[in-house]
């Protein structure tokens, strides 16, 4: 059957007996763990959704530890979030198997960076495997568990958004079953890592990477194809654009392949017997030249002088991701090879397109938060953003972001914008990314006397990755009993005086607390709160829409409705407003915002 | 078989992750080895949705500028804006009804006008097949069946090796009752239209 990437991960995780799975959602790694989260209400799989990486990284260390097979998943960036106690984790190791999942990002299809995290795995130690197709990420994921449960190490798998987002044919085998409860053998001078402990377990360590070493040399994700004397080395997704290129040339007897799939740490001696085979060497991995490098030093170290390279052969560069065309070119370019691309379509004459952005959507309640602090404000106010959908809020006309590098740097960055600057600093924040990242840097606000205004936009879920619960949403409608946390309360608990919670579509008061909070000589937090309506309507809340229209008789052209809120449900007919009835879901903001009170609900 | 790139292309909410995977389970129930790439995130924020089907002896998921065999788009101008994925033997699947993006509105750029758009892609291109989808699938009386007809229209163009009947089966085995007559009319609407084409 057809599995997307990240579905076949999870299925592999269940084939291995995985008990016990936590994650902080990020694409492109979130439809892992929103399987996990099905599968936990159908059988003794415990998932958690967590705070944030860190934070789940820490929980599953716990399981781990005692003795339960375990899964963490993040995005790229959230390997960030979980590097304190990753690379001291390391050092502690495990008792069952423990796999990582980080979900790398070439291209940047949604994510701030594309930092290259094969460098974790050299940074931590950690043994890395890395799939190149649907069958393989199910297949490693079983030999991760493994593997991991072998070294008493966590184990790293390493995909791209290629992978998790592509749907192959995957064969399944069995479920394993569930050993759902373990137990913890104290050992306290194994684990806590105090100055003497961590000493010998940094050895320990060394030694997990020499045992590593010998399983990665004979490993079967390793693996060299073909026997010619051009060598190419690749791994990942970059695997299948080498494969296609090599047959689309026809080269497939001057070509061997090394296909590197446990990639930390490399398999040394089978690469030096494969350079000693091979006339020259190419080396087709995206972002960084992590393989190259090495293998370069390895060459080095054995007296070999083979020509070697990948970055700036052709088009192979450090940026974005590989496509088919481009490595076929690289290996015709590299090795000599005629090759003549498919010539593409005269595109001359092609007018300017309008841009497609993507956009907050209809009756977005940020989209009326947006509008009441910039009417308060005005335009020069510094906004601080944070990762979200209202991330979106930086295209114009809402043109409210001006900040942006981490999950949590809206509040933190505002505590130095506002004593930099003489500059008013309003910030944003989602409900979720609030609880993520952004208690620290409140609690250092008040207690550093920062004055500036931040508004947590809480919308009620994790809404950019999927609508995923986070500790301040009521879970009931998703099936399961959780504590949920007032974030009035965490507010006010780390020492904000100045409170005020809101509901965006009542614009004239939302405006007036916008308002009080500028006039506040101090720290204020605004708490927006309406429901996502996509989010509504897929638990069964969503109301029924009852759309707006603009009255003709009564509209005298101002549009504010269109420059100020740009809401997609409307669009221009000839010189005039109108609302897409099928589009506006009624949330009533327009009307508030028409001087002429020409726009009205549609009667019926 | 020989190898068969596709892109895909769309607006947020048309529905064209939902054809493009169908086409890849059709494939594989008829013994066709395929891959399917998706892109995503933006899918319901009006953005541009674009995915990809491979099929035969390829295990690349996406298919670079120029090598797209089939072009299926779900809206003009973003038929032109993927142009750069097509070369003159590409045979462009291409529904006719505009859908303005928001930026139009806003006064940030022009919407080409229909036809000047048509004749562009007709004058660039190789084979053009253009057909109203919204409209076909109106007249079923489904307008949320646009997928299912450009489906038909794909089929009905014999650039790929899946039958009518089997992407009519693995429809029906995915869509909800409720929708399914109107699904595998739009379907047949689709098929018909690009026939006569």
């Amino acid at each position: 059957m057809l599995l997307l990437g990240n579905e076949a991960i999870a299925r592999g995780a269940m084939e291995a007996g995985l008990a016990f799975a936590t994650c902080y959602p990020g694409t492109p790694s979130s439809e892992i763990p929103e399987q996990f989260f099905k599968i936990s209400q159908e059988s003794d799989l415990y998932f958690e959704y967590s705070t944030n990486e860190k934070v789940a990284l820490e929980v599953g260390a716990g399981a781990a530890v005692c003795g339960l097979r375990t899964m963490v998943t993040m995005k790229h960036v959230g390997v960030n979030v979980a590097a304190d106690p990753l690379m001291t984790l390391a050092y502690v190791g495990t008792k069952a198997g423990m796999v990582i999942i980080t979900a790398d990002d070439p291209f940047l299809f949604s994510s701030q960076n594309e930092q290259d995290n094969r460098f974790y795995a050299r940074l931590s130690g950690l043994p890395m495997l890395e799939p190149t197709n649907p069958q393989e990420m199910k297949d490693i994921t079983i030999h991760a568990l493994e593997l991991s449960e072998e070294l008493e190490s966590p184990v790293f798998i390493r995909t791209t958004t290629r992978l998790n987002h592509i749907r192959g044919s995957v064969k399944l085998g069995k479920l394993a079953p569930i050993k759902a409860k373990g137990s913890f053998q104290k050992n306290p001078f194994h684990f806590v890592t105090v100055p003497a402990v961590g000493r010998n377990l940094h050895k320990l360590l060394l030694q997990k990477y020499d045992q590593a070493s010998e399983k990665s040399e004979k490993s079967a994700l390793n693996e060299i194809i073909g026997a010619g004397k051009w060598g190419i080395v690749t791994n990942g997704v970059s695997y299948n654009y080498v494969r296609d290129a090599v047959d689309d040339l026809g080269l497939g007897d001057k070509v061997s392949i090394l296909k590197i799939g446990f990639s930390w740490p490399l398999p040394k001696n089978l690469i030096i017997s494969f350079l000693k085979k091979v006339e020259k060497v190419l080396v087709v991995e995206e972002l960084e030249p992590v393989m190259e490098n090495d293998i370069k030093a390895m060459a080095q170290e054995n007296a070999l002088t083979l020509p070697i390279k990948g970055k700036g052969v052709g088009r192979l560069s450090r940026l974005f991701e590989y496509d088919p065309g481009m490595v076929r070119e690289a290996i015709a370019q590299y090795f000599g090879v005629e090759y003549k691309g498919t010539a593409g379509l005269d595109l001359s004459g092609i007018p300017d397109l309008p841009g497609r952005p993507p956009n907050l959507c209809p009756g977005c309640p940020h989209r009326a938060t947006y509008y009441a602090v910039k009417q308060v404000y005005g335009p020069d106010a510094i906004h601080p953003t944070d990762i979200g959908c209202y991330t979106l809020g930086l295209l114009p006309p809402i043109s409210m972001a001006d900040f942006l590098i981490c999950m949590g740097s809206s509040v933190s960055s505002s505590c130095g914008f506002s004593e930099a600057s003489d500059q008013k600093v309003v910030s944003f924040i989602g409900d979720s990314t609030f609880f993520h990242s952004g208690i620290t840097g409140l609690i250092n606000a008040v207690h550093n006397n920062h004055k500036f205004t931040l508004v947590i936009l809480d919308n009620g879920t994790t809404a950019m990755t999927g609508h995923q619960p986070h500790p301040g949403v009521d879970t009931g409608p998703l099936g399961v009993d959780l504590s949920q946390i007032s974030l009035e309360d965490v507010v006010r608990g780390c020492g904000v005086k100045d409170v005020h919670v809101v509901k965006p579509f009542k614009v004239k008061k939302t405006m007036e607390a916008v308002k009080a909070a500028m006039e506040y000589d101090g720290l204020s937090v605004i708490i927006s709160r309406e429901i996502c309506p996509l989010f509504a309507k897929a638990i069964g809340q969503g109301k029924k829409a009852r759309p707006f229209y603009v009255n003709l008789d009564k509209c005298k052209n101002h549009r504010d409705c269109i420059d100020k809120l740009a809401c997609p449900a409307m669009y221009l007919e000839g010189e005039h407003v109108k609302i897409n009835k099928y589009l506006c879901i009624g949330c009533s903001v327009c009307a508030q915002v028409c001087p002429e009170n020409a726009i009205l609900p549609l009667k019926g | 078989m020989k190898t068969k790139r596709l892109v895909f292309v769309g607006v947020g909410g048309q529905g064209n992750l939902l054809a493009s995977r169908l086409l890849g389970e059709a494939a594989l129930a008829q013994g066709v080895p395929a891959v399917v790439s998706e892109i995503h995130g933006m899918a319901q924020r009006g953005g541009i949705v674009e995915s990809a089907v491979l099929m035969g002896n390829v295990t690349s998921p996406i298919v670079s500028p120029a090598e797209a065999d089939v072009l299926i788009s779900f809206e003009p101008v973003e038929t032109l804006r993927a142009l750069g994925k097509c070369n003159k033997d590409t045979v462009i699947i291409m529904n006719t009804h505009p859908l303005p993006p928001f930026t139009v509105a806003v006064g940030q750029g022009t919407y080409p006008d229909l036809e000047e758009i048509l004749s562009l892609i007709r004058e660039k291109a190789g084979k053009v097949i253009a057909l109203d989808g919204d409209a076909i699938a109106e007249e079923v009386g489904n307008p949320l069946a646009l997928n299912m007809v450009m489906l038909g229209a794909l089929i009905g163009s014999g650039t790929i090796p899946i039958t009518a009947d089997d992407m009519k089966k693995t429809i029906s085995t995915s869509t909800k009752k409720a929708f399914l007559e109107s699904n595998l009319a739009a379907f047949d609407k689709g098929f018909e239209e690009a026939k006569a084409n």
